[in-house]
Parts: structure tokens; sequence; C-alpha cells
């Protein structure tokens, strides 16, 4: 099967990238400090870190859930600048170092819905996204963030395969993005981002299904009009702009009422029902007031 | 090198016991990755896609054995197909059985939904039903009594492997490499049967 596998990546042109993977030193994982402990945390028991480490969707190292932490010791996280841009006043390239002074390190346990069917609870170590967009002071005129990743075919192996259009992009509307639950995240278990949950800096909006949390993020971009995000390039009829965890919508495809939690059970590990807003309505839900849900899905 | 037409019974017996022991060592596998909590972050899905791709696995080697008799003269390939068919069936219910089972723990209400409203599983469903009358129609006996209708009958293998590879096809997220792998080689089994029966048509 492995073999099999292999060759079956290869005709899908990642060769090359696997090779050079092998020959990537296992990363270094390095202690984050200080931490404070943030709000909204859940009590229920963090995904083993083993799992939340192999078992990933982050398609510009491959498509299988082992890819990423197999390929993506090639992304090259520092020096690492965030570009700032669009209808705000302080248009300008940010490090990431900089990035860091702007509010304190905090941990945040978080249920993690991904749109096929898991879910995980991970501690994020990170800060809140308003942070960030106080510091970059929209303007009038902005109502949406987009976001993008990086897209760099000599440091992802995937991006050489036109999965999806190239570079990952996503977007919120800046009062979902100005939302304290909406945070930025440098770290998972009290240590820095490993390479392939997103490193050095990834959105994570936990009511929303997890495709929506877009990693090593490069740029964002304060926006009048409503951004078009990758998947909705890809499949507008399965992929909506808000995406936000809801078990009443299922995708066109398969349902969304229950989930798997992973690293509970093995074998015997049954499904879970799905909450509203992956259980965060009471904190999102006046963000979503009046909307109809079916058809801003 | 002469390829052989038949097989001396002793030889084609250590073929066949070969390839039954082979065939079973994908389940061996899962058991083993099972016994070591080797499957990965998400065992269920692994038990079931590892089914679900053995199954269509099986179903194209099936399939491959008659343009491989023609094309190699190797006729006692064919000695070999009935055997593989029912890996197909029984790796597809292992497939059928980790779905109920692991995945919706016998949840009825929820597995009728699942099949009514979801098109991929639908098109699994019915190929597994279909699967079904060919294993209980594979004994000699049941070939001697249905004798001309078994062919028209197991003609419905070509419809389940149709059936199977768009149930992959539209099950995936995003990247079809996989399903376009398992299409392409049926298209190519498939396509070889229209050619030789356009041949034959036009020859007669």
């Amino acid at each position: 099967m492995q073999t099999a596998g292999l060759g079956l990546i290869a005709s899908a042109g990642l060769a090359s990238g696997l090779v050079q993977a092998a020959n990537v030193q296992p990363q270094a994982r390095r202690k984050l400090a200080p931490i404070v402990k943030g709000p909204y945390a859940t009590d229920e028991k963090p995904t083993p870190y083993a799992d939340v480490t192999t078992y990933n969707n982050f398609y510009e190292f491959g498509t299988d859930k082992s890819d990423p932490s197999r390929n993506a010791g090639t992304i090259r996280t520092r020096p690492w600048t965030v570009s700032v841009e669009g209808d705000v006043k302080r248009a300008k390239r940010i490090s990431l170092d900089d990035l860091l002074k702007l509010a304190p390190l905090e941990e945040r346990i978080y249920r993690m819905r991904c749109v096929e069917g898991w879910s995980m609870v991970i501690p994020w170590v990170g800060f809140p996204l308003a942070r960030l967009i106080e510091w970059a002071e929209p303007t009038g005129n902005a109502r949406y963030v987009e976001f993008i990743s990086l897209a760099d075919p000599d440091q992802m192996p995937g991006v050489r395969v036109p999965v999806l259009d190239w570079p990952y992009t996503e977007g919120l509307r800046l009062d979902e993005a100005r939302h304290p639950l909406a945070i930025l995240a440098v770290g998972l278990y009290g240590e820095t981002l490993p390479d392939q949950n997103g490193a050095p800096l990834r959105l994570v909006v936990p009511w929303k299904y997890g495709f929506k949390g877009i990693k090593s993020i490069v740029s964002l971009r304060f926006t009048e009009k409503m951004p078009v995000s990758s998947w909705m390039r890809a499949n507008s009829r399965e992929y909506g702009f808000y995406s936000n965890v809801n078990p009443e919508v299922d995708h066109p495809r398969w349902s969304q009422a229950t989930e798997r939690r992973i690293g509970e059970g093995g074998l015997f590990n049954r499904r879970r029902k799905t909450l509203m807003f992956n259980g965060y309505a009471d904190q999102v839900g006046q963000l979503y007031a009046g909307m109809d849900l079916r058809k801003y899905f | 090198m002469e390829l052989p037409t038949r097989l001396p019974p002793d030889r084609l017996i250590t073929v066949k016991r070969t390839i039954f022991v082979l065939a079973l060592l994908p389940l061996l596998r899962l058991v083993v990755l099972g016994f070591n909590e080797d499957l990965g972050a998400n065992p269920v899905e692994f038990v079931i896609r590892s089914n679900g791709t053995w199954t269509l696995t099986f179903l194209l080697i099936t399939l491959g054995i008659t343009p491989l008799r023609k094309i190699t003269g190797m006729n006692w390939l064919l000695s070999l197909r009935r055997m593989l068919g029912l890996y197909a069936f029984f790796y597809a219910v292992l497939h059928f059985l980790s779905y109920v089972w692991l995945d919706q723990w016998f949840d009825w209400g929820a597995i009728v939904k699942d099949v009514a409203k979801h098109r991929y599983v639908l098109v699994g469903f019915a190929a597994f039903l279909c699967l079904i009358p060919l294993a209980a129609t594979s004994t000699n006996a049941m070939m001697r009594r249905l004798g001309r209708n078994w062919q028209t009958l197991h003609r419905l293998v070509y419809l389940i492997g149709v059936l199977g590879a768009t149930h992959y096809w539209w099950l995936v997220k995003k990247d079809l490499t996989q399903p376009l792998i398992y299409g392409a080689v049926l298209i190519l089994l498939l396509g070889y049967r229209l050619l030789t029966k356009v041949q034959r048509t036009s020859i007669a």
C-alpha cells in the first residue's frame, strides 16, 4: 500500500518534493513563553499531540492527511513578514517578531470541526486577531479581511499541482474578524506551531469549519467587497463564504449532523452530535442574527 | 518464452492457494495494525477506506482476467476468476460492515437517510446490492442451473465496476487522482470488451 501510495503521489508530480522532504531535519520543538490562560477554554480532553500533528489538511504539502507532517519541513518560517494591505491606515509589512509584540500570548483550548466530519480539541497559543486589526486601523471602507497563504513551489511541493487555485485565500467579515474568539495562532501545546499545522502564523476561528483556518499567512487585505476564498472558487455550490459549523445544513454530498472526535476510542469511537456554531453559539450567534444560514452557508 | 495455455492440476492448485493467501493480506494488515493501535488518527476512516479500495482493486483484477487470458492465451487464468470475484465481494462486505457498524453504529434511521440523501452513498450501496446475486450464484451448481442466463446475470459486474468507481469519485473532496486511476483502468478493461465485441460483429 505504502509503495502504491508513493507511486500515485509521484504520478501527481510530487516526487521531487518527497525526495527533498526526506533530507529535511526533524523540526525542533520550542517552548513558547510566557503564555497566559485565555478565555473560552473548553474543558474537553485535548486531542493527543501526535494526532494533531499527523492528521492535517494542508494541500500545499500534499492532499493526503499524512502528507503535511512528512513534507512540511521544507517551509522556511524565519524570517517571516506579513503584508497588511488595502483599506487601512497602516498599509505596511510587519515582521513576525513585531506581530508578537502586539499582544501577550494566550492559550486558547478550542474545538476544531473539519468540514469532512471529524473534530479535535486543540490547545492553541496565539493572540486575538482584533489586536492586529486595531494596529492596522481599517478605514471606513473596510468591511472584509482577505487572508492569503504562502504559495512557493520551492518550499511547498503541493503547490506544483493545481488541485486548488493557489495561493490559498480565505476571508472574514470585519466584525467576525474582530470577534474575541478569532485568534492568530503561533503555537499549540505550549510550543511553536509545527510546520504542518500552518507555521509560523495561522488563523483560528473555532465556530467555522477548519478550512477557514488559513495557514502560513503572508498577507491580510482589508476590502470593501466580499473576498472569494479558494474553496469557493473550487466549488461554490459546496463551500460558501461563511462556512459556519451548522449541523442542520448538510454539505451537498455528506451529512454535517455528526462528527467523529479524533484520538478517542480507537476503532470503537462513536460519532457525536455536531453543535451549532461548533458549540460557540452563545458567543457568535448575534453576528448572524436574522440571516438565512441555508442561503449564507 | 511460451506462455502455458494450461497448467498441470497440481501447479494450478499451488497458484490458487497462493492467491487465496495473498488476497487475505489486506485484511491481515488491518488486524495487525489494529492490535498495535497503529491505524492512524482516524482508525474508523482508515478501515473503511482500506476495505473500499481493496473491493475496487479486486473488482478490477477480476475484470482483468478475460482480457489477460485472451491476449496471452493463458486459458487457465479463467479458473482464478471466481475466487477473485468472491474476494471483491468479501472486501465489499467488510467495507459495508465497517460502515454500518464502526461508522454508524447500526443507527438504521441515519443509514437510510444517508443512502437516500447522498448520491455517493447511494451508488456505493447499489453496487453492493448488485454484488450479492453474483456471489450467490457463483457455485458450480448455480452455474448449471442458470445455464445461459448465468452469463447474462454476471454481466452485472460491468455496472458494479462503474458504480464502484463513481462511488469513489463522488466521495473525494477535491483531489481526484486516486479515483481517476481506478476509473482509467476500468475504462481500459471495459473498452477492451467493447472493442472485441465490435470486431466480432464486423467479422460476422
